[in-house]
């Protein structure tokens, strides 16, 4: 079902993790629809992304192309990180079945996410960046529940 | 890959050898077309018939009741639009409940279209109807009751025999969809009033493409494949000889063996549940504890995904199933989880396992033992994980 690229981003996902107090921090999805995305990233003074990390709740799609969007985000600068769209995801893991696209979706969304969270700390405008539409507080009630 | 645990005989079982020989000359040697004059294929009749008296002895039932079918969703389908014709002049009103095999659930909504109503009866959070709520559902047009025997995914066992009396006394027919329960469990038609049941050949390690449908003698019910005489004029088309006797094989070993098996995976199951609830933290059994199917086990796992944990799984050489939306390419995870009342984000993270009579504790070590790994792994790398830990950090500062 998934190519070998997927099934390695999978296995040994790249830039797993948490960044301390990093410049911005993006989390898109829902757990209603089984997938959360998180993207920390570590900014420096000439806007460059020194470091990126993620921590994902979902299938192993939504892993992997969390992963494969952090290796293509890591050294860019803003600018650059915006041009890493879906497509550009999917193309890098060789494709995604038609079911999974929407998790390189969400994956394009949670790096725009961390990128405006970055960009209302700092006051700037970043050219072309929308204010993230998914949430994943629209769930949060319902992950109060515990077994 | 060396290894290979497969649990996930609810999905389909291994045919076993003694079935495939059985089959075998059906294909080379007796070929011949049972509806034939000349003797050497019209005694395929005789064999069918011999294996119709096999599966009608395991249910107490008539050798002529047995109709054999493509497999258990035929014979759902077959049971609720044919019955449903068959009996609307007395009504349009069908009783199910909401955590039926889709075979049945779309049937259902088939019929919906074609202005039946349907009743579709909320389970408790083991998953078990409540009779008292199937007989509060029956009207004066009420045509049919289908409750299925054992629940494919938690295996919980309805209350059969209690909603068939209901049935009865109310004059109602009752169908059960019995795939995962036949030959696993024991089932009588009279003592639990059954007046159709479906039951599949692949799933008590028989053959694919091939079941039946009981349906008790004075029942009206239309024929569902229209076409030549064969199965009493209720269901067309050449008989599948080589599937009807890897059916009948298939029953009479699975019949023969039901007590120890019973046993024996009983005892299994319920030391693969003890330890995962011991050395799993977040973790939820689905389905009944008792009034559960040997074979089942199943699982959610907080904070993580099933798609997710089936690959890792797969990895390791464990084969299992999840009731989360990504295995089945809908955004919604199982109805049965959610009728259930789990939330959304954990019924995407439920893991069921079904075992069989091969599979061994040591199995079963192995698999709690990947299992453990590969849940802490996925919820470290859980963003769910991530705020519930610093949740409880907080809280723990605050007190």
């Amino acid at each position: 079902m998934y190519t070998e690229k997927v099934m390695d981003h999978f296995q040994h996902p790249r830039n797993v993790g948490e960044i301390e107090n990093a410049s911005g921090v993006g989390t898109v999805g829902n757990a209603k629809c089984g997938d959360i995305m998180r993207i920390y990233l570590d900014i420096d003074e000439n806007q460059i992304i020194r470091d990126v990390k993620f921590k994902t709740f979902g299938c192993g799609a939504a892993v992997a192309t969390s992963s494969m969007a952090t290796e293509l985000v890591k050294g860019k600068n803003i600018q650059e990180a915006m041009q890493v769209t879906n497509k550009a995801v999917m193309e890098a893991l060789d494709g995604l079945p038609p079911v999974k696209v929407h998790c390189s979706l969400l994956a394009e969304e949670a790096i725009h996410a961390a990128l405006w969270d970055y960009a209302e700390k700092n006051g700037i405008k970043i050219e072309g960046l929308e204010k993230p539409k998914s949430d994943i507080h629209e769930g949060e009630e319902e992950e109060e529940e515990e077994y | 890959m060396e290894k290979l645990i497969y649990l996930d005989n609810a999905a389909t079982t291994k045919t076993s050898p003694e079935v495939v020989n059985a089959m075998l000359p059906y294909f080379t040697e007796h070929f011949g077309n049972p509806s034939s004059v000349y003797g050497f294929a019209a005694a395929n009749k005789e064999v069918i018939t011999k294996q119709r008296e096999i599966i009608a002895g395991v249910l107490g039932a008539k050798a002529n009741e047995i109709y054999f079918t493509a497999g258990g969703t035929e014979s759902d389908n077959w049971a609720l639009t044919a019955t449903a014709e068959a009996y609307e002049s007395k009504g349009k009103h069908i009783i199910t409940s909401k955590i039926e095999h889709h075979a049945i659930l779309h049937t259902c909504e088939y019929l919906e279209k074609r202005g039946y109503e349907v009743t579709y009866l909320d389970v408790d959070e083991n998953g078990l109807v409540d009779p008292k709520a199937v007989e509060a559902a029956i009207r004066p047009d009420t045509i049919l009751i289908s409750i299925m025997f054992a629940n494919n995914e938690i295996g919980t066992i309805e209350p059969i025999a209690e909603i068939g009396r209901i049935a009865h006394e109310h004059g109602v027919l009752f169908h059960t969809d019995a795939v995962q329960a036949f030959a696993h469990v024991p089932i009588n038609v009279d003592e639990c009033n059954i007046d159709m049941l479906s039951a599949s050949g692949h799933k008590l390690n028989g053959p694919k493409g091939i079941g039946f449908l009981y349906i008790r003698k004075g029942v009206k019910i239309r024929s569902f494949i229209h076409g030549g005489a064969q199965e009493r004029k209720r269901r067309a088309g050449t008989e599948n000889v080589p599937g009807i006797v890897g059916l009948g094989k298939a029953v009479e070993l699975a019949a023969a063996s039901m007590k120890e098996r019973m046993d024996y995976e009983t005892e299994l199951r319920d030391y693969l549940i003890s330890r995962i609830e011991k050395e799993i933290p977040y973790c939820r059994l689905n389905g009944d504890r008792v009034k559960r199917l040997p074979n089942n086990v199943n699982f959610s796992f907080q904070f993580i995904e099933g798609e997710s944990l089936l690959i890792m799984l797969d990895m390791k050489g464990i084969c299992a199933s999840s009731g989360s939306a990504c295995t089945s390419g809908s955004l919604d995870p199982s109805h049965v989880l959610l009728a259930i009342g789990l939330p959304h984000e954990i019924a995407h993270g439920s893991l069921r396992m079904t075992l069989d009579e091969e599979t061994t504790k040591d199995d079963l070590d192995y698999v709690v033992d990947n299992l453990k790994e590969i849940v802490a792994q996925l919820r470290s790398m859980s963003p769910l994980y991530e705020d519930f830990v610093k949740k409880q950090e907080k809280n723990k500062t605050e007190a």
